[in-house]
């Protein structure tokens, strides 16, 4: 029974782990939408306010299925009519990073395009004039000065998306809440397991907490804030 | 794509069926646990540290875990305490763990009551301190504020927080699928890809049907937004 607990602590690990790596394809996606929705140009905005409000108005379960099964059979034909034998197949692990990223990156657009917004333009316009590149703006420029504005959006996006990792174990991949119910089925204890498993998701999020304030303190040194 | 598979009339039916359940365990659980939120609110905001405590770990439990683990716990979890299982035979609210669809409601009730309760309380702390003053000045008790002044315009407030609460409800529903025996959207599609092998067609159509849910309740709170928070609105003239 014990060393079951083991199990699931390892387990752990790949949970972090699809986390950590679906928060980076969706702040890419995020990024990208923001950029797209500010950009101005018609067919840049329509296609990231459509990605934004369909992805948003869809369960994160049905469309990592239909990534997972839909896209294997997808690929697979693609494959097959270009006249290739070999086979695809598209892992959980994948399936998993990449769906929670693309869903979550829909969340990150608004907090994103919220966040820039919230820039005094002229600060991007001195960076201009200096003769900066809009890349150099971006990183120098805006990126700094965006943290402190999309903070508290994207630690809600986080602690969500952190729990959203929990689904990959309804598509195979063994992660820990997948192992809690191996563990819960060979040993008929499952009360104990979940208990666990919860715990640890629970630790994970106060870590992340704590540390988004330490981020959140460092990003707004020398913030002035009004007294009431 | 064999977009007709999904329009026989078995496999409509199929549909129609899951989305009986689904608005079923949406619109229940978020009853139920719109209730539980009142009173967990009104705890939180309420004199008692003791009280203010529980329901505190109570709501950082419920939103720091995974809601699919709430529902395993509960629908295997419980079923394995020999407490229950002596009772859930025979006596009587005992009885209700034993069907999926009752545990499901359970689990998503109180998943929804944790994040509502502190929407609530935020809006209830929140409420301008001269609206209380003038309620007190009005001689009002503590509970006659609370009921006519405080609750009517904390809840107005929630509103726009709430409806993406219900918008979110409504998708978490589809992890009732992970519960055996259950016939949502979302298992309605699973059983269509399993039958056919067509999970394109499948996932698709439970992902328009909740697409257009969702649009639904969207729009239906714009609309009541529009207009029980209309004295917000800034001055036209």
């Amino acid at each position: 029974m014990q060393s079951y607990f083991w199990v699931i602590l390892h387990g752990s690990l790949l949970t972090v782990g699809v986390s950590l790596l679906a928060l980076l394809v969706s702040v890419i996606f995020g990024l990208a939408g923001a950029a797209a929705k500010l950009s101005g140009k018609p067919l840049l905005v329509g296609l990231a306010t459509l990605y934004s409000t369909i992805i948003r108005g869809i369960p994160d379960l049905v469309l990592m299925l239909l990534v997972f099964y839909g896209g294997t059979i997808g690929i697979n034909t693609l494959l097959e009519k270009l006249g290739s034998e070999a086979t695809v197949d598209i892992e959980p692990f994948m399936a998993g990073v990449l769906t929670i990223g693309f869903i979550y990156g829909a969340y990150m657009t608004e907090t994103f395009r919220g966040a820039i917004l919230s820039i005094p333009k002229g600060q991007m316009e001195a960076a201009w004039a200096f003769g900066m590149s809009r890349f150099q703006t971006f990183l120098r420029i805006t990126l700094p000065q965006m943290v402190r504005y999309a903070l508290p959006g994207f630690t809600n996006n986080w602690l969500v998306l952190i729990k959203a990792t929990a689904l990959v174990s309804l598509i195979g991949l063994q992660e820990m809440t997948y192992l809690a119910k191996q563990a819960s089925a060979a040993t008929r204890s499952p009360f104990i397991f979940f208990m666990f498993t919860g715990a640890l998701f629970l630790i994970y999020t106060s870590v992340s907490l704590f540390v988004l304030k330490k981020v959140n303190a460092r990003y707004s040194l020398g913030t002035k804030r009004g007294q009431l | 794509m064999e977009w007709a598979v999904i329009f026989e009339p078995d496999n409509l039916a199929l549909f129609g069926n899951g989305i009986v359940i689904t608005l079923w365990l949406l619109f229940a659980s978020l009853a139920v646990g719109g209730v539980l939120a009142l009173m967990f609110a009104l705890m939180l905001t309420g004199p008692w540290a003791a009280l203010r405590w529980v329901v505190g770990a109570y709501t950082f439990v419920i939103r720091g875990t995974p809601l699919l683990i709430q529902v395993y716990l509960i629908y295997y979890g419980l079923g394995q305490l020999e407490w229950i299982q002596a009772r859930w035979d025979a006596v009587w609210p005992w009885t209700y763990f034993k069907e999926p669809f009752f545990c499901a409601l359970l689990a998503f009730s109180l998943n929804t009551a944790g994040y509502t309760a502190e929407m609530l309380a935020g809006a209830i702390r929140e409420t301008s301190a001269g609206e209380i003053e003038a309620a007190h000045a009005y001689g009002m008790s503590r509970v006659q504020t609370m009921w006519r002044v405080v609750l009517p315009s904390a809840l107005r407030r929630t509103l726009p927080a709430y409806s993406n609460e219900v918008v979110m409800m409504l998708h978490a529903t589809s992890l009732a699928s992970a519960v055996p025996n259950m016939l949502d959207v979302t298992s309605a599609a699973s059983r269509i890809y399993a039958t056919y092998y067509l999970p394109f067609e499948a996932y698709l159509a439970a992902a328009a049907i909740y697409l257009t849910a969702s649009f639904c309740l969207i729009g239906f709170f714009r609309f009541s937004e529009g207009r029980l928070l209309a004295y917000l609105a800034p001055r036209k003239h």
